[in-house]
């Protein structure tokens, strides 16, 4: 009896993509709560790091996983979400709340984000990693050129932000804790995380994630079944164009300024190892490469400092180390570390089942 | 499942004109017309480079004819789009067989079905429920067209796993899943055994009286019991155009086959006629 029923509780709680997602949002919300209640304000500033990192690496995920697109130069997406949110916050601290201007962020870099993406949806494979890696050079350039505006190298500085009255009693009612700054931020990057890949997912159970996944397959196959692949491949750019720009509104209130050297290359291949680190379309995945992009580099740098290296040869262990790490998960797993797994599993269930490899580079499309 | 709605106009569901297409210097099509008629089997052959495939490519939209004009149902198409063409009830199979490698059988055939859908990006965004209320409808007609081809026990399985035989019937699914009123294969026979040709040459005739057929095929047997009428190509021209056994007696036919000599097997069964 009670079994048939709870067997349809669960039946209704999991039928739709969004219950589903909900339902996930709730049980990752609660062990936000739990984590950051717990830890100090460092570890806080640690996880606020890897919000705004998992909200990036989530995007570039579905643009590079789900739709076989390759961007080098998501980095600069996050630059103009970042310098969007620096612009208004600099002047006028207290004009918009936070929420608002996050999203006014995204917009700005969903108008980057189409621009490129139509370019890149009439370019292939090679060249639309050329087009985005001078990309990823040439934004932050253009806000050094133009000191005025985008303060030049020195970037522009952010306020601390205040936390709402409303939301600490909130944090307090529930855990009779106090928020600080840093915890708020936390907060506010954990949040925007949870919202985002849930929208993510929700499009990626979708029609439109079927739509990127077919193209990413086969394109002209894709056009036979009378899909825009133009269309879709920008759609899939400007989504994840959204993503990184989100990721550069919270980063910019995390280290409380937007400069160039913030924005480098190396951000933008980090993304990207992340994302293969992960397994290339899953979105669990893109979380456990942020964490792995968040907590990596200290790991590795004190590491460097315990076996006497000096300061600067530990920090720069990291990007060797990350370097390392792409190459032997391109070679030994190439599906990624979630992908891998996954495909293990289903070998088990079906051992005549190949495995499902991951491709970076969309098929050639031939026509025959 | 309700059917398609179907236009009234009583002449060919697709028509080319006059068709030219040329690549640099080689004439892939010169001067081809053909018209294909409601639930007929419209056979296409020609020795390899005959412009088979190109003509296919024109009618799909992935090669702009240089001159020469494509009707369907009467109406004049211009700078038709490929993605255009699912909406205008044509569908094809490729060649290669394109299967969405990373995708299970049953998305695959999704796909297909797609055009029967209307779920804009936003109510996918925000996971609407009519968003998934219309996934089931695909997921159902999908579902149906695997029941009809007899390979539903594959759903859940993605296309590298399966056989080839298999394989080329996902990809005749997922062409059927949009419902055309005319569909166009290329080479479907290749890589089946007799039997299983034979069972696609039931499939074919039983497709019919729902569609229109365009059938490319290297397998003169099939083409001869399937086919109501055959348009013959070499070097890219229409050497001859008749039903079937006006067909295996036209000497141009005998002679661009015997001439060629790309496929023995066919001239042998084109010139004993069995
Ligand atoms: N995209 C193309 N570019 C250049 N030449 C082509 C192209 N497609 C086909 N051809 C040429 O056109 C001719 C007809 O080819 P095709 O239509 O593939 O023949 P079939 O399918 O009958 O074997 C061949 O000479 C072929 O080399
Ligand atoms: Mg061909």
């Amino acid at each position: 009896m009670s079994r048939i029923s709870s067997d349809s509780l669960k039946a209704r709680l999991l039928r739709t993509p969004l219950r589903r997602n909900i339902l996930g949002a709730l049980i990752g919300l609660v062990i936000v709560i739990a984590v950051l209640e717990s830890v100090g304000p460092f570890r806080q500033g640690q996880f606020a790091t890897m919000a705004y990192l998992g909200i990036a690496v989530g995007g570039l995920t579905v643009l590079t996983g789900l739709n076989g697109q390759l961007s080098l130069g998501h980095g600069a997406f996050m630059a103009v979400g970042a310098y969007t949110t620096a612009l208004i916050v600099h002047d006028a601290p207290k004009l918009l709340p936070l929420p608002v201007v996050m999203l006014l962020s995204m917009l700005a870099t969903v108008v980057v984000g189409a621009v490129v993406g139509l370019a890149a949806a009439r370019l292939h494979g090679p060249y639309i990693a050329g087009a985005t890696l001078a990309l990823a050079v040439a934004v932050p350039g253009i806000a050094s050129f133009f000191g005025d505006t985008f303060g030049g190298e020195q970037g522009l500085s952010v306020a601390q932000p205040t936390v709402p009255a409303w939301f600490a009693d909130a944090v307090y009612f529930l855990t009779a804790h106090d928020v600080s700054s840093s915890k708020y931020l936390a907060y506010l990057g954990w949040f925007g995380l949870i919202v985002t890949f849930v929208l993510l997912g929700n499009l990626s159970a979708s029609r439109m994630g079927r739509t990127w996944r077919a193209v990413r397959d086969d394109a002209v196959a894709a056009e036979i079944a009378g899909i825009n692949v133009g269309r879709a491949r920008v759609t899939a750019f400007v989504v994840s164009a959204a993503c990184a720009g989100l990721a550069g509104s919270v980063m910019v209130m995390v280290v409380r300024l937007a400069a160039p050297s913030g924005f480098t290359l190396t951000l933008s291949l980090s993304l990207l190892t992340a994302v293969v680190l992960g397994g290339l379309g899953s979105l669990v995945g893109a979380l456990i490469g942020a964490a792995l992009l968040t907590f990596l580099p200290q790991t590795i740098t004190g590491l460097g400092l315990s076996v006497g290296l000096s300061d600067l040869q530990s920090a720069q262990l990291a990007p060797f180390a990350y370097g390392l790490t792409l190459v032997l998960v391109i070679l030994l797993a190439p599906a990624g570390l979630v992908g891998t797994i996954r495909d293990a599993w289903h070998r088990r269930r079906s051992p005549d089942a190949p495995a499902i490899h991951h491709e970076l580079h969309p098929k050639q499309e031939t026509m025959q | 499942m309700t059917p398609p709605a179907r236009s009234n106009h009583a002449g060919p569901v697709f028509e080319m004109s006059d068709v030219a297409v040329s690549f640099g210097g080689i004439h892939a099509l010169s001067d081809v017309s053909l018209a294909v008629a409601p639930n007929h089997v419209l056979g296409v052959i020609g020795p390899n480079g005959a412009g088979k495939t190109t003509l296919f490519n024109v009618a799909c939209g992935f090669v702009q004819p240089n001159t020469g004009t494509l009707h369907r149902s009467g109406a004049l198409l211009t700078r038709l789009q490929p993605h255009q063409l699912a909406g205008l009830g044509i569908s094809r199979t490729l060649q290669g067989l394109g299967l969405f490698d990373r995708m299970t059988v049953l998305e695959n055939v999704m796909v297909g079905a797609d055009r029967h859908a209307g779920a804009g990006f936003f109510s996918g965004l925000l996971g609407l429920p009519q968003s998934s209320k219309e996934e089931a409808a695909l997921r159902g007609r999908a579902t149906a067209v695997l029941n009809e081809l007899h390979i539903e026990q594959y759903a859940a399985r993605f296309p590298a796993s399966l056989p080839y035989p298999i394989r080329k019937r996902v990809a005749l699914a997922r062409a059927l899943a949009s419902e055309p009123e005319l569909l166009l294969l290329d080479e479907p026979a290749s890589g089946l055994s007799s039997d299983e040709m034979s069972e696609l040459g039931e499939l074919i005739r039983g497709l019919v009286d729902r569609m229109a057929v365009m059938l490319v095929e290297h397998h003169m047997d099939l083409v001869m019991s399937v086919c109501d009428h055959i348009v013959v190509l070499d070097f890219g021209r229409v050497i001859a155009s008749g039903g079937p056994n006006e067909i295996r007696e036209n000497p141009a036919v005998l002679a661009a086959y015997l001439g060629n000599e790309v496929d023995d097997e066919s001239a042998r069964l084109a010139r004993t006629g069995s």
